[in-house]
């Protein structure tokens, strides 16, 4: 399993445009993703369930990648999160 | 005539017919499915047209309202195909063997109340999507078109609430207005309205009956109201004002962002005047390239007691940063004569125009220039603030000037408060200031004509006494050659000159100024274009030539 914290720097949060990126990037590999904030979890490859976290600037939200091809998922999704939120 | 009151989204004027927009409300009924397989079958095909539909929405935002925009549309999508959306429809149908259309009703709700349970403004609304959908799948189910309104004229909708898609779907050319009873300042509808640059309201209380449907009505977009059954008067009067709108939105698309230079190349600088901190949005609409007069009376005008000094340091700092480097003179208090305020106890006068007022009272009352001029130093660090002095009549008043202003930066570095170095000029409002001219341009920076006193000092003739009208005449000879002097004044001593008072905007006379050599025209945000517009149609030389 990987894992990694990161903090929302975009004034919006994840609002339903960059949600529905994330959603799209997430389908794009066959492991599991979720994401968690502040003790709930959902998974990325809904866009109702990210959206429904609410997660605005400053919030900090932590990715887990689980299966065959997490260490890739794990790194572009990163990379994702960086540029886009 | 009837008038509600709504919140405007975007400002403008929009006359027509009325069209209420009604949803075709959805009855769901429950009933026990003998196949839940096939219902989920059904379920499928129906998420296919529904996605085809609003590929086609995407598609139609693109073109009308941009990328932005139109990516709702692919987040439905993304929600047509959400697994927890899916799940949850597919749970129902199996679970409780019943129809689909109950299961895409019921989850819809569920949903929807999940995001409007959220503390977040933008959020909450995205509960108003979650229903788009649903709606949509419901309306393919039972086989009709979502959403679509028909008409063969421009109307004004008026609309309980307008999905996102609704609002994509109506046909643009169609729409002349959008007015919602609920719906919010970040709705969809009020983002594509302002995209569409339509008048727009949000929260409007008028009922959506037959007493509104198909009537004439009127949206302004500057009030917030919206006439029904509009009379006469205002009819007309809104009419005019669409007009105007028309003609000035024209005017701007084709002068905005152009220099002030005349054909043989002369540049002069268009600056707006302004009487209150509000009026900055006018000066930015109307593309002045700065403030040549900003009134601080209204500071003094509008309260019960003196301004204190943060409190005008607060407005000046905010005219200099919204104005971002661009020249903002602050000519400092104009009160006495016509402008009387209560808390300074002055005593009546015989002839107040003559009497005690402007720079008069500041130097026989330093603590209330002081704080002024404390203030303005203060913000001419967070911009390009000017001072202009009001009525000065003699070299000795600028000396007194020159000795609190030292006053105030000694006391201002004591207290090590930082402040600019603002350029410090003088309005030439008396025949005397105008012909010392040579003189006092030894000793500021600028001048800045006040012609509405210049007037009426140089003619003897109180404009307030409508008796004298025939006597009047705005383009008097004197006053002319007293401006052409002192324009040519200033530039012998290396500074600039400009105009301030209505004469300024006198489009008979732009052409005069520039041959005078006038530097700067001052004038209300409004004619500020149309007076570019004559710049840009000059030619100085041969004006000079065919006089």
């Amino acid at each position: 399993m990987k894992e990694f914290k990161y903090v929302i720097t975009d004034e919006m949060g994840i609002h339903a445009r960059p949600a529905g990126l994330l959603v799209k990037a997430v389908k794009g590999y066959g492991c599991t993703v979720k994401m968690g904030k502040g003790g709930r979890t959902v998974d990325c490859k809904g866009i109702m369930g990210v959206m429904s976290l609410g997660a605005k600037k400053g919030d900090e939200v932590t990715l887990t990648f689980e299966g065959a091809d997490e260490d890739a998922a794990c790194e572009a999704i990163s990379r994702f999160m960086q540029e886009n939120l | 005539m009837r008038t509600y009151d709504g919140k405007s989204v975007c400002s403008g004027i929009a006359i027509g017919k009325i069209r209420v927009y009604k949803k075709d409300v959805q009855q769901v009924k429950r009933t026990k499915a003998k196949d839940p397989e096939s219902e989920l079958a059904r379920f499928a095909s129906a998420k296919e047209e529904a996605v085809r539909q609003l590929k086609c929405l995407y598609d139609k935002a693109l073109k009308e309202v941009g990328e932005a925009n139109a990516a709702i549309f692919e987040v439905h999508q993304m929600m047509l195909e959400d697994v927890d959306y899916n799940e949850s429809v597919e749970n129902i149908v199996r679970g409780q063997e019943v129809n689909v259309e109950y299961a895409v009703a019921a989850t819809g709700d569920n949903f929807s109340r999940m995001f409007s349970a959220m503390d977040d403004d933008y959020m909450r609304e995205r509960a108003a999507d979650v229903k788009d959908i649903s709606e949509r799948l419901l309306a393919v189910l039972n086989g009709r078109n979502a959403g679509t309104a028909e008409t063969e004229e421009p109307v004004i909708i008026v609309a309980d609430d307008l999905a996102p898609s609704e609002t994509v779907q109506l046909d643009k050319d169609m729409v002349l207005s959008f007015v919602t009873v609920h719906g919010s300042a970040n709705s969809h509808t009020a983002i594509l309205a302002r995209m569409m640059e339509i008048p727009a309201l949000v929260g409007a209380g008028l009922p959506l009956d037959e007493t509104v449907d198909g009537k004439l009505g009127i949206v302004d977009g500057a009030s917030g109201k919206i006439y029904v059954e509009p009379d006469e008067d205002t009819l007309n009067e809104m009419r005019e004002r669409q007009q105007e709108e028309a003609e000035k939105k024209e005017l701007l698309q084709r002068l905005k962002e152009r220099e002030n230079v005349t054909l043989d190349g002369q540049k002069v600088m268009l600056y707006a005047n302004i009487g209150n901190i509000k009026d900055l949005a006018m000066v930015m609409q109307n593309d002045a390239e700065g403030i040549g007069l900003f009134r601080s009376e209204f500071l003094y005008l509008e309260k019960e007691d003196y301004p204190d000094e943060e409190e005008q340091f607060q407005i000046y700092k905010q005219a200099a940063e919204t104005m971002a480097g661009k020249r903002v003179i602050i000519r400092t208090l104009d009160i006495g004569a016509d402008k009387q305020c209560g808390y300074f106890n002055m005593e009546h006068e015989e002839n107040p125009a003559l009497g005690y007022r402007a720079i008069r009272i500041c130097l026989t009352r330093p603590e209330v220039f002081k704080t002024q001029l404390r203030a303005l130093f203060r913000a001419s660090a967070f911009g390009n603030i000017a001072i202009m002095y009001p009525m000065i009549t003699s070299i000795k008043e600028i000396k007194r000037i020159k000795e609190v202003v030292g006053e105030v930066k000694a006391e201002l570095d004591a207290q090590k408060m930082p402040y600019g170095e603002p350029e410090q000029g003088i309005m030439i409002e008396t025949p005397a200031a105008a012909l010392i001219s040579d003189v006092l341009a030894r000793e500021v920076d600028f001048f800045s004509i006040g012609t509405n006193d210049l007037t009426q000092y140089t003619l003897a003739i109180d404009r307030q006494n409508p008796k004298l009208d025939e006597f009047y005449d705005a383009h008097h000879p004197a006053v002319l050659r007293m401006i052409s002097m002192v324009v040519e004044n200033a530039h012998r001593a290396g500074i600039w000159a400009g105009i301030c008072g209505e004469l300024g905007a006198d489009q008979t006379l732009t052409r005069e100024f520039l041959a005078m050599g006038v530097d700067e025209l001052s004038v209300s945000p409004g004619s500020i274009l149309p007076i570019r517009k004559i710049v840009l149609e000059t030619n100085v030389g041969e004006y000079k030539a065919g006089k």
